[in-house]
């Protein structure tokens, strides 16, 4: 900063100078960011929509087609049509006959650094989760980061017993987490050694989720079906 | 000269830069003025993203990009701008290419732009993009500013390259990626930490000011 | 120095001060019983890991005095503590290597940057343990089980793993009563903690051994009482305190004073000369700080122990203690306002 130049008075011709200055630059500024913005929305949708939609497929095994349901005020689903995901939305995933596979919910709750965010499939006839998927987390590289990869940690989200009880509206059995070894019963979840505090973690999310999930989508898994015959029909 | 602010612009380094021909705004930046290893400049993209080789070719090119854009058009309105708003009128720039930046890198990646997250949107306070408005764009034609941002963005780039991948090597046994190691390969967690990010660019600094010095004894 | 002759002189009498050396040297010969205590209760890996930690801090202060041209210090002995200590604070099946490279580290990054002995910010052997603890989470997580039957004729699995490789999990592995109360909310008995009859790093075992070389060096004026005893104090009230609120979620004090690192850490790490405060009354604040965040670390942290952390942030801000509570200079005024 050169001194001089600063304590000169400003002339008003000077402010005028000044003025459109800084209104040019803003405007050329404003119309670079909109074009940008324009230009690359439609991708930034798409790719979005896309890394969703893989981590649908991830969930439900044998899918050909998913579509978005969403949660009313009456605890009913009714399928989402174009734009505005707001409030509470499941993923319902079919085969290729258009027959309901299962579906697939999002997830969160505090991990070990930050919350983690999961997205698991969930098969109404089956009463279990089928798939489970890390969308977001930000565990310790190499310790709780291993609750995305693990294959062996992993696998017990192949067949995770949700089976709700005799009343239909709570679980039989809510999934836990069991020291690393000793899974007994199909509603328990394998934690990693060394890395109890994310598995625990997981599985305080998923027990959560579930309980509330489970019995819902049980309640109105025909929605599901009916709207993939619709579909299918249209 | 590890000093860049601009109070005498016609003595030590500035002046002599003068005389200087016009592939020396190139080249100063790649070692002699390394942004990272001899002006220490934007240490919050270089500690935090260079975790992985990838991650910090992908910033040291982003920001790159912004110092040539931002260089480009300070330059040529270089005598449009007012004295008293030229910080304002640099930093609404800089934003503005930032926040172009931010959107075209979501475009490309939504996995990448996850893993720099907000660092993107730190590129605006970077210290080195407005140290080169501010030093050197401002004061010199519109090529010499593109040679300079050229020379300073691969030199920052190349910066964060050493660091990402000797912290991927050491933290993930793998470069760009690709396993490197043997299978059961210990991976030094701590390198792909924050803390590795520290550790890394002291032995880069040291290996930095080593050679230097041994140049100059001889 | 005896003088040959009879020598009249006028006062002060000094026969013979005690050095640097000679502190340390008795530092070394307090540790030396935990050591062995560790090696009697882990076997042939614990005394491997110990070798190795301290094999490294005397080679690596002495390479880079070497290197900078300097006359050699590890005649003064204080390399040998610091891998002492280090290797006390590792467990017993940790990979030699990593034990080694814990070494280097604890003495290069930890001592010898700041200038050496005298010099040290931090206590070494910890800051060695903190890279370490960063670098390998799992293999300086995995514990071996104390006193199996074939502990001296063999080694763990891991303790001798290729350098940079990775260590192959023991199919026998212990938790620590810490991680026991913390994940399954088990509280081992006292009197096991004290004997040292449990799981757990080499040396943070056997607590009245380390009680009683923190005695041996306190009664011959080499070790600041109020430091350990200030920690543990802060320690004692602070849990007997949350006990007293609630039995059940938080754990009896006699189990936080006797489990994990804390004594080991309370008696020879926090009382690291360099690393401490001066004055009587900074040292005391100095415990109060380490107990405070040990019982706050253990208790409402995500990792089981924290004594090593509680050690290196009361460190930190272990000059600005001194400075916040400089005494009067005799004879000056008694409050200098806006100095």
């Amino acid at each position: 900063m050169t001194g001089t130049d600063q304590i000169q008075t400003t002339a008003p011709g000077n402010s005028m100078k000044m003025l459109q200055a800084m209104v040019g630059i803003g405007i050329i500024c404003a119309l670079m960011i909109v074009l940008t913005f324009q230009g690359t929305l439609p991708i930034i949708k798409k790719k979005k929509a896309e890394a969703l939609e893989k981590a649908i497929f991830k969930v439900l095994p044998g899918i050909e087609k998913t579509k978005t349901f969403q949660l009313d005020q009456n605890n009913n689903f009714a399928a989402l049509e174009g734009e505005g995901q707001e409030g509470k939305v499941a993923y319902a995933g079919y085969d290729q006959d258009g027959k309901l596979v299962g579906v697939a919910v999002e997830a969160s709750g505090q991990g070990y650094a930050d919350i983690i965010r999961v997205l698991y499939g969930y098969d109404p006839e089956k009463q279990e989760v089928v798939g489970f998927y890390v969308l977001e987390s930000k565990e310790t590289p190499g310790l709780g980061d291993k609750i995305e990869k693990d294959p062996a940690f992993q696998a017990n989200f192949s067949a995770l017993d949700v089976s709700l009880a005799d009343d239909q509206s709570t679980l039989k059995n809510k999934p836990v987490t069991v020291k690393n070894g000793t899974k007994e019963n199909p509603w328990e979840i394998d934690a990693i050694t060394g890395a109890t505090i994310s598995s625990r973690a997981i599985g305080e999310i998923m027990g959560a989720s579930t309980e509330y999930w489970a019995p819902l989508i049980h309640k109105n898994k025909e929605a599901f079906g009916l709207k993939a015959n619709e579909n299918k029909q249209k | 000269m590890s000093n860049p602010i601009q109070d005498k612009p016609n003595t030590g380094f500035w002046g002599s830069l003068k005389d200087s021909p016009s592939t020396d705004e190139f080249i100063k930046g790649l070692w002699r003025d390394n942004p990272v290893f001899v002006q220490v400049l934007g240490m919050c993209p270089t500690l935090a993203v260079s975790n992985t080789a990838i991650n910090a070719l992908a910033m040291g090119l982003a920001t790159a990009f912004v110092l040539l854009m931002s260089n480009i058009l300070v330059s040529s309105l270089r005598n449009f701008i007012p004295k008293q708003v030229r910080i304002a009128s640099y930093i609404l720039i800089i934003a503005t290419f930032v926040t172009m930046t931010d959107y075209v890198i979501q475009a490309i990646s939504v996995d990448l732009h996850k893993a720099l997250g907000a660092f993107i949107s730190l590129i605006v306070v970077n210290c080195l993009i407005l140290s080169r408005a501010e030093a050197f764009a401002s004061k010199n034609t519109v090529g010499k500013s593109v040679l300079d941002a050229l020379g300073m963005g691969i030199g920052f780039t190349f910066a964060l390259f050493c660091l990402g991948a000797v912290r991927e090597l050491l933290g993930n046994g793998s470069l760009f990626g690709i396993p490197f190691f043997p299978e059961n390969f210990q991976e030094w967690i701590v390198m792909i930490l924050p803390a590795g990010g520290f550790f890394t660019l002291a032995i880069w600094l040291i290996i930095f000011n080593a050679t230097k010095e041994k140049r100059a004894t001889t | 120095m005896l003088n040959r002759t009879l020598n009249i002189s006028t006062s002060p009498h000094i026969t013979k001060g005690i050095g640097t050396d000679d502190i340390m040297q008795n530092v070394v010969w307090a540790l030396l019983p935990v050591a062995i205590f560790a090696v009697y209760s882990f076997g042939m890996s614990a005394l491997m890991v110990l070798l190795a930690s301290v094999a490294a801090c005397v080679l690596t202060e002495h390479f880079l005095c070497k290197f900078s041209k300097k006359e050699s210090t590890i005649s003064d002995w204080s390399a040998v503590i610091t891998g002492l200590l280090l290797g006390l604070t590792l467990p017993p099946n940790f990979p030699v290597w990593m034990a080694f490279v814990g070494g280097v580290i604890a003495i290069a990054l930890g001592k010898f940057i700041f200038g050496g002995l005298g010099y040290n910010v931090f206590n070494p052997a910890l800051v060695g343990r903190a890279v370490l603890q960063a670098a390998f989470p799992v293999a300086i997580t995995t514990w071996y089980p104390a006193f199996l039957e074939n502990r001296f004729s063999t080694v763990s699995s891991s303790t001798f793993t290729m350098p940079f490789m990775e260590p192959t999990v023991d199919a026998i592995t212990g938790a620590t009563p810490l991680s026991a109360f913390k994940f399954d909310h088990v509280i081992t008995p006292a009197s096991d903690l004290a004997l040292g009859l449990i799981t757990g790093s080499t040396g943070e075992t056997c607590a009245l051994l380390i009680l009683l070389g923190g005695i041996y060096l306190i009664a011959r004026n080499m070790m600041n009482w109020r430091i350990p005893v200030s920690i543990l104090a802060t320690v004692y009230v602070l849990s007997g305190i949350l006990h007293l609120i609630d039995s059940q979620a938080y754990p009896p004090p006699l189990f936080m004073l006797f489990s994990g690192g804390l004594m080991l850490g309370a008696v020879y790490m926090a009382t690291d000369m360099v690393a401490s405060p001066i004055t009587p009354l900074g040292v005391v604040i100095y415990g109060f700080i380490i107990g405070l965040l040990v019982v706050v670390i253990r208790i409402w942290g995500g990792l089981p122990e924290g004594v090593m952390y509680a050690i290196l942030l009361a460190n930190a801000i272990s000059p600005h203690i001194d400075n916040l509570i400089q005494p009067r200079v005799y004879g000056t005024a008694k409050s200098v306002k806006g100095s």
